[in-house]
């Protein structure tokens, strides 16, 4: 068993290594930047499925909400674009110059309040990761502290994300209603629509999700991470033992939160708009998906998940335009009822025993340091 | 991509075209182009997919998810204008072949797939999206890329682009000569605005009460709104109810109408007494409110699938005939149609497929075989159209009861109105 763990921790690296290379590389050298936008915009999907595997895969909390935190992301990037893109000599059309087009038409005739902080850039990317996390720290302090988990804790996600989405429709002189916010063009004065600008950004998605992988592999190797499976496996028993469980689950429903909410952000930087469609309920499930698909267990596999589905969803919606839904649909259920555990399960189920029973040949008697089973002792 | 045709094939399929074209029956203009030498090169100097046979332009609109019932109409009328304007020699002696995206009721996702009607298909020109979101959502996209898009919803005005031509009314040309109509016929002295919770509602609802109150002179009683999809009006019937409005002017769009009329039904309000003039619904959304719940109400639109006039025979019998006899066609059906014929037009006129020069040619091009009878695009890239009120019938349809003696001049910034 040690052995395989070894094997495990070996793959999660080489899968790590093969994924950089895949996005780094291969996609920018193989692909035209249009195509590469695209991948650049699933990528940022990946952040969510990344911070789902933390908290769904290794602690257990399903969350069914995520897309609320990777909205707030990106609407605090859209907040500080849009300001900076609705200067006074780009709104002089307007009844009040100055303000965001939205504000406009809704007769507003100031700059709100909590608008006038993201005039500052550093203000707005700190906010980027802080909002978010303090909704998480305050909806996981409320529940976790009172042991609320579970199915419940999955519905009240589902009720935030609700929330969410009626707050930012029924606000739009405040928000930019269903509309959202778009029309956003410059950061400090840098054009974000060139197509230079876009292989930039790009590869600092590519790094910052690259980044967030190697985070949450050092937060699973830790011993905070074996405390998260073994809450996840049996919740009662490490209370028992004297940790503090609901901490924990906060924590890592934070940090989840936060990696979410940093796809938000690049997803605002690189397609230009930010608007409440990934707010609520649908894509937050649609999120959650994304990581099955590719195995709720695995960073790797959840992003090639993530990367997979979407690759399909655009592909099978430019050759069917009207049918396409259906193709998305059976290929969830072929997944669900065949592969539980995701592609990645697959791999691990498959794949890995031929490729183990090769290396045990080689390596056989040699110990590996104890890694927590990716798998739930299910 | 611009592959070019070895010349002897071109000119074989032209000629089969002209053939074509002079036996169909159906051709509604004058082939114009036909048999001209115009070389792809001079008339495609931006690399657009255009051909020495054929031309692609884009359908982009959602035919799943909610706004697919809207939706679908549009796409029918442009595949329609598109296999007519085929049938009559295309443009400039190309063929259009389109290419058909889905919008998927999804603000990012028209947005990509805008892009990639741009960017890799290199379209000639998009027909497509309904919402104010999603042409919000491309709009960004098309002036990067330089498109064109043809956009054939009434919609709340604020907006002009180089990259749009408009085919529906903005808000102006659709609320003023009603409000007119209706102080002037009904002796109308108190209204009550209601309306869906977005931006074009509000922004129109915004305008007719500066009209009715700064022009007509006149009073707004009561003004609300309801989330989209809200299916509970008691609470605001019976204010209407308690405060007796001359006319409840309703701008309540989607799914809600069905529950709007059927509550007002039920409570006892009859539109055949009590004056209800909409600005959002058309024949499509009678199909779902049904016709007895709706009787009598006025609705202010351009285009009502009864108007009589010739053209509007012509278009209303093909429509059928492709798509079948049940189906309605609503004001957007209508605008819809509109684009591709535009479009054709303005290449024609500008006498290239050229962004720029159709973008330049545009102010001026001039539809007489219009439906609603003759419309010619302003300098502001909307529509010259008149405006009709129509009241609404058992079996859907609508009776046109007035309409403007001139052209009403779109002005999306209108000011005094803002």
């Amino acid at each position: 068993m040690s052995a395989a763990a070894t094997n495990n921790r070996n793959l999660e690296l080489i899968g790590f290594a093969l994924i950089a290379l895949l996005i780094m590389v291969v996609l920018p050298l193989a692909l035209d930047i249009f195509r590469l936008n695209l991948i650049g915009k699933y990528l940022t999907y990946a952040f969510v499925a990344v911070g789902l595997v933390l908290c769904w895969g290794y602690t257990g909390i399903l969350s069914l909400g995520q897309g609320v935190f990777f909205g707030l992301g990106g609407y605090c990037m859209a907040m500080f674009l849009k300001l900076e893109a609705s200067s006074a000599a780009n709104t002089k059309i307007q009844s009040t110059p100055g303000i965001p087009d939205f504000m406009d038409w809704n007769q507003l005739t100031e700059l709100p309040f909590f608008w006038v902080p993201f005039n500052s850039l550093p203000f707005a990317l700190i906010a980027v990761i802080v909002v978010p996390a303090v909704v998480a720290f305050i909806l996981g302090a409320a529940m976790f502290k009172r042991r609320v988990g579970g199915v419940y804790f999955a519905i009240i996600t589902q009720a935030l994300a609700a929330v969410m989405t009626i707050l930012i429709i029924g606000r739009q002189g405040y928000t930019g209603g269903i509309n959202g916010i778009t029309d956003l063009r410059t950061l400090l004065g840098w054009d974000i629509r060139t197509d230079g600008a876009k292989y930039i950004l790009y590869f600092v998605c590519c790094i910052l999700l690259l980044g967030s992988m190697l985070l949450a592999r050092f937060v699973l190797s830790s011993k905070l991470g074996r405390i998260l499976v073994a809450i996840r496996d049996k919740e009662d028993r490490v209370r028992f033992s004297g940790y503090s469980v609901g901490d924990f689950k906060i924590f890592i429903f934070c940090l989840a939160s936060a990696i979410a909410a940093v796809g938000g952000a690049m997803f605002t930087l690189q397609v230009g708009f930010m608007s409440p469609s990934f707010v609520g309920i649908v894509p937050s499930i649609e999120m959650v998906i994304f990581a099955a698909v590719g195995g709720r267990h695995s960073l790797v596999g959840a992003v090639i998940g993530t990367l997979l589905v979407n690759w399909a969803k655009t592909a099978f919606s430019e050759s069917f335009p009207e049918l396409w839904l259906f193709a998305m649909g059976g290929l969830f259920i072929a997944v669900a009822l065949a592969f539980p555990r995701g592609l990645a399960g697959i791999f691990t189920d498959q794949v890995l025993p031929y490729i183990e029973k090769l290396w045990s040949r080689n390596r056989r008697g040699q110990d590996g340091v104890v890694v927590p089973n990716p798998a739930p002792a299910e | 991509m611009s592959v070019k045709r070895p010349t002897d094939l071109s000119l074989s399929r032209r000629q089969l075209l002209v053939g074509t074209a002079a036996l169909s029956a159906s051709a509604l203009v004058a082939p114009h182009a036909m048999g001209e030498t115009l070389p792809t090169a001079t008339v495609n100097t931006t690399g657009l997919a255009v051909t020495d046979t054929e031309v692609t332009v884009g359908i982009l609109h959602s035919v799943t998810g909610t706004m697919s019932i809207s939706e679908t109409g549009s796409v029918q009328a442009e595949k329609l204008a598109i296999e007519q304007i085929n049938a009559a020699g295309g443009v400039l002696g190309r063929k259009i072949k389109f290419i058909q995206e889905d919008g998927a009721s999804d603000w990012p996702t028209f947005a990509e797939k805008a892009k990639k009607l741009l960017v890799q298909d290199k379209c000639a020109s998009v027909m497509g999206c309904w919402t104010s979101a999603s042409r919000k959502a491309v709009l960004p996209v098309f002036e990067q890329y330089n498109g064109m898009l043809y956009y054939p919803t009434f919609y709340e005005g604020l907006e002009e682009s180089k990259n749009v031509i408009y085919t529906g009314q903005e808000a102006t040309q659709q609320i003023i000569a009603g409000l007119d109509w209706v102080q002037k016929e009904k002796k109308a002295n108190t209204f009550y605005l209601l309306g869906s919770d977005y931006i074009w509602p509000r922004t129109s609802n915004k305008i007719a009460r500066k009209h009715i109150e700064n022009k007509l002179k006149l009073k707004v009683v009561g003004e609300e709104y309801f989330p989209l999809g809200h299916t509970q009006f008691n609470s605001v019937i019976n204010k209407i109810k308690l405060r007796k409005p001359d006319v409840i002017y309703a701008i309540i769009v989607g799914g809600s109408n069905v529950a709007f009329y059927k509550q007002l039904k039920a409570a006892g309000i009859n539109l055949t007494k009590q004056t209800l003039m909409t600005i959002s619904v058309t024949e499509d959304e009678i199909d779902g409110i049904g016709g007895e719940n709706i009787i009598g109400a006025y609705a202010c639109m351009k285009y009502f699938q009864s108007l009589d006039n010739p053209n509007n025979k012509k278009f209303v019998a093909a429509f059928h005939k492709l798509w079948g006899d049940k189906t309605v066609i609503g004001d957007v059906t209508q605008a819809a149609y509109l684009g591709p014929w535009l479009w054709k037009l303005t290449v024609e006129k500008a006498g290239s497929f050229d962004i720029d020069k159709i973008a330049a040619a545009s102010p001026g091009v001039e539809f007489k075989g219009a439906p609603e009878g003759y419309v010619r695009i302003h300098k502001n890239h909307h529509l010259w159209s008149k405006t009709r009120v129509g009241r609404a019938r058992t079996d859907g349809q609508y009776d046109v009861i007035y309409e403007t003696a001139e052209l009403m001049e779109p002005d999306p910034f209108p000011k005094g109105y803002q």
